[in-house]
């Protein structure tokens, strides 16, 4: 495993934190999350959709798959003790908690520092350290509002509309991962520790850096979805999904003109400017909504795939996985509780020689490894003492 | 780039000519020097060396370069790197401990393995364009390039994950990805919660947020403006916004029934604009903003504080860009250096090659 014997203490919550320690995870580090007596990873009770796996919610289990769980009370001197002893051996940190707890905690970076002074810690915030966002709370749908990234998706005439996945947390989730093994990488080669810092507001900005730029170059005009069938608001037609007689047809880029020669929608075969496949893109692509109800997706594809056009049926997830391009990547993986309960979530994307990165350990119930750590690391001399 | 922004070299391979499709294509027609400003904003911190890999002298170039290298990255499509010989086998007798990285569409099998690999085609076939928009509307695509951006970030967390093993055991990696995986990966939560209960995620009625999430979760037009409201139980917000309505639903209905409560709170939100909202739920402790657009963001001072903007390139050439979002060490990371033009550093690169043989 690429990560072999490197030790992850995760005291983050939700999603984008956890979302970077499962990558870790998967790539063979041992992650042990820090819990809160009672409760735990407020991600446990989340009730989402009112599907519960052993009273915790689905998304718990897909986000903690791999992980160890110690509950510790952090307001307790004796339970604060035993996870700075388990830090002392640590090479990685995570925290998401809003600006000043851990100092609070007397966890901070200065002062984690002088107990393990080559441990990477790595903390990711709402809105970054300093400004007045800073208190804020670093929710998904909260940072999607502010960012503007809500007006890039859907067509203009609906209201600004979020991305349907918690985009925001599992951006920052990465991007706090590549900080964290860039840093490893470096304490290798330097043998020094360091300090890795990720904001939603800084990743989700970053996500936008292509369309953004244009906007800080172009006098600042904000961009206008388009009004029929919109896929992204700075490509020109037919970019887009449209309705066909029985389902569903997406188009990426491509030529106007030999798409009419292609589909016979002759309209099409007048807008033989390039400029207008951007300027006139409603007009076009409402001329082309209207020829596709004609006939089926299959038909369609069946024209346009061996013209190499760029188009694809669109799937949702009970067409997806009937598919034969989804079955070979395998992509299901089942894990097992503490508890004998199994579940299905998907692996890690990534193959490493060859090999699929699987681990087939379920998410740990709360302070399932208590014992274990305590043993292992020898942390209840310091327990028994007081 | 991310690599780039981390302080690693970057040499771009370029076919003569033309190089990198990304150069010709341009948003709104935006140009610097004779790249689009697409291609200079993704290619920011990098060298160009134009090569012809159909070429065999070119080739054996590119070979001595990969013999010198940490890191070999591409996306061509299934067979071309075997074809030129440069595939992860060949390679690795160049250079033993090489991180050779790809990307692929589809995966190397199956049906779709020859498709091209585009992301409005990825989010369509995976599932994705199905989560965002409301019930009644057609399948909503992500406005940004999703596949590529979380494929690529998976890609630069394997290749650092790779270099850490090299440098522990001595051993190279062959690390593979595809966009599909990536995307499957991305909507991992969903997935795990569809595979769980056999049950297409439903977008809501109105003002659909997450297709998992409890009324109030989403966006919402007021008076003037647009807020959206994160997570919170329905009698805490029928007391913020002085809804008496809203505590007629029982906390267990907050799923079952959204569509009914995003209803009456989308009527009730009407009479004020966003501020006066937003100021009430904040003050009773409630997931809650205004929805801003750039130029609105651009004037607070949350965002000038973050200084999030970067000045790239020189002179005529000079564009405003976002710089990395990682800090280390509390530095933010800067890279002023713009795109290279196409095989800029030819000469330099064939000279340390020639000098360090």
């Amino acid at each position: 495993m690429l990560l072999e014997d490197i030790l992850v203490i995760d005291f983050s919550q939700f999603l984008s934190g956890p979302s970077g320690a499962l990558r870790l995870a998967d790539m063979g580090a041992r992650v042990i999350k820090i819990e809160k007596p009672g409760t735990g990873d407020i991600c446990r009770e989340l009730y989402v959709s009112d599907v519960m796996v052993e009273g915790e919610s689905t998304i718990f289990h897909a986000i903690n798959r791999n992980k160890e769980s110690y509950s510790a009370d952090l307001k307790d001197p004796n339970d604060l003790d035993k996870v700075k002893l388990l830090i002392r051996e640590a090479d990685v940190l995570i925290h998401n908690f809003r600006p000043g707890v851990m100092e609070r905690l007397g966890l901070d970076y200065e002062t984690v520092k002088l107990i393990n002074p080559t441990i990477i810690y790595s903390e990711i915030n709402g809105y970054g350290e300093e400004g007045p966002w800073r208190n804020l709370p670093g929710q998904d749908l909260l940072l999607q509002s502010v960012s503007g990234l809500t007006w890039l998706s859907n067509n203009n005439d609906t209201i600004p509309t979020p991305m349907g996945v918690a985009v925001v947390d599992i951006l920052a989730g990465a991007h706090l991962v590549q900080g964290i093994l860039a840093c490893l990488y470096q304490r290798y080669i330097s043998g020094q520790g360091a300090l890795v810092q990720v904001s939603m507001l800084e990743s989700i900005l970053d996500f936008q850096f292509e369309v953004l730029t244009c906007f800080y170059n172009d006098g600042n005009e904000l961009p206008v979805r388009s009004s029929v069938n919109n896929g992204h608001a700075y490509i020109a037609a037919p970019y887009g999904i449209f309705k066909t007689r029985d389902s569903y047809l997406a188009l990426a880029m491509g030529d106007i003109v030999q798409l009419g020669d292609l589909l016979k929608c002759h309209a099409l075969r007048l807008y033989s400017d390039k400029t207008d496949w951007f300027t006139k893109r409603d007009e076009i692509k409402k001329i082309l909504a209207e020829h596709l109800l004609q006939s089926t997706t299959e038909n369609w594809l069946n024209i346009l795939e061996p013209a190499d056009i760029w188009c694809s049926k669109v799937l949702d997830y009970d067409s997806l996985v009937k598919e034969e391009g989804y079955k070979v990547l395998e992509m299901e993986l089942k894990v097992k509780t503490g508890n004998g309960l199994e579940i299905t979530t998907t692996r890690c994307p990534i193959t490493v020689d060859g090999q699929r990165l699987l681990s087939e350990k379920g998410a740990p119930s709360l302070g399932e490894h208590n014992r274990q750590i305590n043993q292992e690391f020898d942390l209840e001399p310091v327990y028994s003492k007081n | 780039m991310r690599l780039a922004d981390l302080g690693a070299r970057v040499i771009k391979i370029e076919r003569p000519g033309k190089g990198d499709a990304c150069r010709q294509l341009a948003i709104k027609n935006l140009w610097l020097d004779e790249s689009s400003l697409l291609f200079h904003t993704i290619n920011r911190n990098k060298e160009s060396f134009a090569a012809d890999l159909k070429s065999k002298d070119d080739v054996e170039i590119v070979k001595r370069l990969i013999a010198k290298a940490d890191v070999v990255t591409h996306n061509f499509r299934p067979g071309i790197m075997e074809k030129v010989g440069l595939d992860y086998a060949s390679v690795k007798k160049l250079n033993e401990k090489i991180i050779y990285a790809e990307i692929s569409g589809y995966g190397k099998k199956g049906p779709w393995k020859n498709k091209p690999g585009q992301d409005l085609l990825l989010q369509s076939l995976s599932g994705l364009t199905f989560t965002s928009g409301d019930k009644d509307h057609d399948p909503v695509p992500f406005g940004i390039a999703i596949a590529d951006i979380i494929c690529g970030t998976h890609l630069a967390q394997a290749v650092l994950a790779a270099l850490i093993r090299r440098h522990r055991k001595g051993i190279g990696a062959f690390i593979e990805l595809s966009l599909l995986e990536s995307l499957l990966d991305f909507q991992f939560e969903l997935l795990t919660t569809y595979f769980s209960s056999n049950q297409l995620p439903e977008r809501s009625k109105h003002n659909n947020g997450h297709t998992l999430l409890s009324a109030p979760y989403g966006i919402y037009k007021t008076a003037n403006g647009f807020i959206s409201i994160a997570m919170v139980q329905l009698d805490k917000l029928s007391t913020a916004l002085g809804c008496t309505e809203l505590a007629l639903f029982p906390q267990q209905d907050a799923f079952k029934r959204r569509d009914e409560i995003k209803k009456v709170i989308n009527h009730h939100l009407e009479s004020q604009p966003a501020p006066y909202w937003v100021n009430k739920l904040q003050q009773s402790g409630v997931w809650a903003t205004e929805v801003f657009n750039w130029s609105q963001l651009k004037k607070e001072d949350a965002y000038a504080a973050l200084e999030m903007e970067q000045i790239v390139g020189r002179g005529q050439n000079q564009f405003i860009t976002t710089r990395c979002p990682i800090r280390i060490n509390r530095k933010k990371l800067l890279a002023s250096r713009a795109a290279p033009s196409l095989g800029a550093d030819n000469e330099k690169i064939t000279i340390e090659l020639n000098t360090t043989a």
